[in-house]
This record gives structure tokens, C-alpha cells and sequence, in this order.
């Protein structure tokens, strides 16, 4: 049985190896959110604006990206991203950028469901209302409706930012400096390379789990209001 | 991007002969073998991960529901555990750190993998099967009890086959979600689909590799659906939950 030994494991390796990796792996997590949370409102909205030709395409857009591996997506960027922003005469892309727009696009998907979701549990009382009161649909949608839609959904969003923030781990399929990789990059040079992966394990379940416990108590603050 | 030749699927992966058939000729390993024997380790890693989380899983979710504050506890510690550590993290610690530090669990990659995605999902499945033993009316339980039966009678005979049924939905998405997630084993050496995909398309144009291996996941994670879907429908309870 081998000996593990964390010693190594000081603040000086930590702030040159793991500082960088961890501040990208926020980074990600959380523009990955807002762009996700954007883009996948809009989707949502396409698919209830009960026209076809802003229905079909986003639900297949939708259903295509949930069905395929995230791993799959990312090296489809990785590898297609170039010949898009070549085109556009760009130059070339690090995998930091590729994961950051590969998580939005594929995030928007999760989140759009989410929302869709969120926009059918607000009444349609609500919506009558907002006509009766001479808004326009895009006045009672925004005004009215995906402010209630947004709060209901919030603790929702936020658990799926959660299972975000543990599928930034995977941009190691392209090789992009994150948490996983830095730890990673620190056991190699020491050659310590077991401490590492349970010291990381350790890592994202403090942040994962304290993250949860938070948004478990948000729900119940939610659950007062209603 | 070349343009395409699809014979490419018909030749040697390492003498890059075009080998006299495309699938299982002898001597040769044409880029379609090795295409099949990624998406069998796919498959296998999948099926048996998932009937090792089904397994686990229940048994993880019926303990937090039990009336003893230590086994719940258990219950709840091992769903947070598999919960909040993402599964890449898990299958690199059964796959470089348990089989040194315990020699016993010196398995082959392929199994730790296994294992890895099994107990990943299994916290998942926990998830599903304490909450639907929950939505059961209290009477359910209390009325087991009263009839004289034990705990474990009042779980086999008048909790679960009820709480099962309720669950089988949300788990039918789950089955597909291990599908997709078992793509995460490219990282350690088993060879299925994804780490096919990454190998070959060194050698060739990534579209060519790419393209039949993003269909035959999305084939696959849809079959498991419709298997499961079947189940689904041949187990479900008249009367509830939108049965006919």
C-alpha cells in the first residue's frame, strides 16, 4: 500500500499552479451562465411563440445538443471553431475561448428548458391582464411574465449552475487550463499525482456542496413568498 | 475540409491497406472494427454502469428514508459524495488513486471505469427513489405496520412497488444520461467511442470520424430511452400518473 503525503501541497504551489486554473473555471461557470441564461430564454420564447418556423428550430437545436456527449460538443467546437473564424479571417483560437463559447451554446440548452418550464407555470391570468391593460405581447413577456418566470426558477437556475461549474471539468478533453488541470499540472511536478486527484475531489465538493446548501436555503426564503 | 472518402472506413488502421472486407476480416483492424469495438465498450460501460447505479441506487435511497437517524445519515453522505464531485474527478481517482491504495481493487480499467459511472449516477437514482418513496402517503407505511408487518415487509410489499413505478420516469432519462456520460472514459485508457474518435481523427479528416460516431451516441442514448420507455410502460400503475 503506497503512502500519500500532502506536504507538498503549500500555499506557494497552490497560488502558482492552482490560483489560475480555479479563477478560469469560475470565469467559465459564470459567463457560461449568463450567456446560457440569455440565449436560452430566447429559445424558450421561440418555442412558445407558437410559430412554426421559430418553434422547429430551436427545439431541434435544443433536442440535438441534449442528446449527444458534452465531451462530444466540446471537441466538435474545438475542431469546427477554426474554420468558422477563419472564414472571418481571425486568428487562432485557445481552447480557453473555444470551452467558453462551447458552454454557452450548450448550456442555453438546459437552461432553456428551465425556463420554458418557468414561463408555462406563470398563470395565464397574468397574461390576460397585462392585455387588458393594453401591453403589447412584448411588453406583458417582459414586464409581466419572465420577471415571475425568472423568480419561481431561480433556485432551479442556479442548481443547473452547479452541474455547470462540475462540467467545466471536461474542457480537459481540449486541454484548457482549469481547477483539474492546474491540480493536475502541480502533481506531475512534484510526481505526486494521487494527492492531487483527491486533493481536487475535495476541492469541488467543498465548493459544490456549500453552493447547494445555499440554494437549499434560497428555496425555502422562495417557498415563504409564494 | 477534403474531400471525403469513405473508404477510408474499409482500411487498415495502421498499415492503411484497404483491407478485402470492411468489418471483421482477418488479419486486418479496418477503422469500422475498431468504430464496432468502441461502441460495444460504449454499450457495456453504459448497460452495466447503469444497473450498478439502479442497484446501489435504490438501496442508498430506501436507507435515507428509514427510520434510524444512522443509516439515513449514510444514505444522505454517500448521495452528497457522488453528487458534488464531477464524474471525470471520480473516474480518475477509481482509475490512478483506489486500485494503489487498496491492491485489492486492482481491476481492470474498464471495470473501475464502470464502477466510477455507477456510483456517479447512483447518487442520482438515490435522489429519485427517496423521493418517491415520499410522495407515498404516510398511511401507506403506517398501515404496513399496522397489518403486523415488518420494516423490511412494510419496504418489499407495500412501499416500494408502488414507489418504483413512480420513479421509473425520471429514471428512464437518467439511462440516457449514462450514455452520454460513459463518453467521459475517453480519459483513461478504455477504448470506446469518444477515445475512437479522438484516435482516428489524427490520422484523418475529423468531419469523416466525427460525424458516424456523434449519430451511433445519439442512436444509442435513444435505443436505451426506448427500452426503457417500454419498461416504463409495461410496469406502470392503473389508474395514476397519466397511465390509460
Amino acid at each position: 500500500m503506497t503512502q500519500l503525503d500532502f506536504s507538498f501541497l503549500t500555499w506557494d504551489v497552490l497560488t502558482s499552479f492552482v490560483a489560475k486554473g480555479l479563477w478560469f473555471s469560475i470565469q467559465l461557470t459564470i459567463s457560461a451562465m449568463i450567456g446560457g441564461i440569455v440565449l436560452g430564454t430566447v429559445l424558450a420564447l421561440m418555442r412558445l411563440s407558437g410559430r412554426w418556423w421559430l418553434e422547429r428550430p430551436a427545439a431541434f437545436y435544443v433536442d440535438t445538443l441534449r442528446s449527444i456527449p458534452l465531451v462530444m460538443v466540446i471537441l466538435w467546437c474545438y475542431l469546427l471553431l477554426p474554420y468558422a473564424t477563419g472564414a472571418l479571417g481571425w486568428s487562432t483560437f485557445k481552447p480557453e475561448t473555444t470551452a467558453l463559447i462551447t458552454f454557452t451554446l450548450f448550456e442555453a440548452t438546459y437552461y432553456s428548458e428551465i425556463m420554458r418550464a418557468g414561463i408555462q407555470s406563470v398563470s395565464k391570468g397574468q397574461v390576460y391582464a397585462g392585455y387588458a391593460m393594453g401591453m403589447t405581447y412584448r411588453q406583458t413577456m417582459s414586464l409581466v411574465v419572465l420577471p415571475q418566470a425568472f423568480r419561481n426558477m431561480l433556485p432551479v437556475l442556479l442548481t443547473q449552475t452547479i452541474v455547470l461549474f462540475q462540467d467545466t471539468s471536461l474542457v480537459y478533453a481540449i486541454g484548457a487550463y482549469d481547477l483539474l488541470k492546474g491540480f493536475e499540472v502541480a502533481g506531475k511536478n512534484f510526481g505526486r499525482p494521487m494527492e492531487t486527484y483527491l486533493f481536487v475531489a475535495v476541492v469541488y465538493f467543498v465548493i459544490c456542496f456549500s453552493l447547494s446548501m445555499l440554494v437549499r436555503r434560497l428555496q425555502k426564503k422562495i417557498a415563504i413568498i409564494r | 475540409m477534403a474531400s471525403w472518402d469513405w473508404q477510408l472506413y474499409c482500411t487498415d488502421m495502421v498499415t492503411e491497406e484497404v483491407a478485402p472486407k470492411c468489418f471483421g476480416a482477418p488479419g486486418y483492424e479496418t477503422y469500422l472494427d475498431a468504430m464496432i469495438h468502441g461502441w460495444g465498450w460504449t454499450m457495456f460501460v453504459s448497460v452495466v454502469g447503469l444497473l450498478v447505479a439502479l442497484v446501489a441506487g435504490s438501496l442508498i435511497g430506501v436507507l435515507r428514508t428509514v427510520p434510524n437517524r444512522k443509516l439515513a445519515m449514510f444514505g444522505e453522505s454517500w448521495t452528497e459524495l457522488f453528487r458534488n464531485i464531477p464524474l471525470i474527478v471520480q473516474v480518475f481517482i477509481w482509475y490512478h488513486v483506489v486500485p494503489r491504495l487498496f491492491p485489492v481493487l486492482d481491476l481492470p480499467p474498464t471495470i473501475l471505469v464502470v464502477i466510477a459511472i455507477g456510483l456517479f449516477t447512483s447518487a442520482r437514482v438515490a435522489e429519485q427513489v427517496k423521493a418517491g418513496i415520499l410522495t407515498l402517503p404516510k398511511g401507506q407505511r403506517y398501515a404496513g405496520q399496522a397489518l403486523g408487518l415488518t420494516l423490511p415487509q412494510t419496504y418489499r410489499h407495500v412501499l416500494l412497488p408502488m414507489a418504483f413505478r413512480i420513479v421509473i420516469p425520471p429514471l428512464t432519462s437518467e439511462s440516457m444520461n449514462i450514455v452520454k456520460n460513459s463518453a467521459v472514459a475517453f480519459a483513461v485508457s478504455v477504448p470506446e467511442l469518444a477515445q475512437f474518435a479522438l484516435q482516428a481523427s489524427e490520422q484523418s479528416s475529423f468531419v469523416q470520424i466525427f460525424l458516424p460516431v456523434t449519430l451511433l451516441y445519439f442512436v444509442s442514448a435513444y435505443a436505451i430511452n426506448r427500452v426503457a420507455k417500454g419498461i416504463e410502460w409495461y410496469v406502470r400503475v392503473p389508474g395514476i400518473l397519466g397511465a390509460k
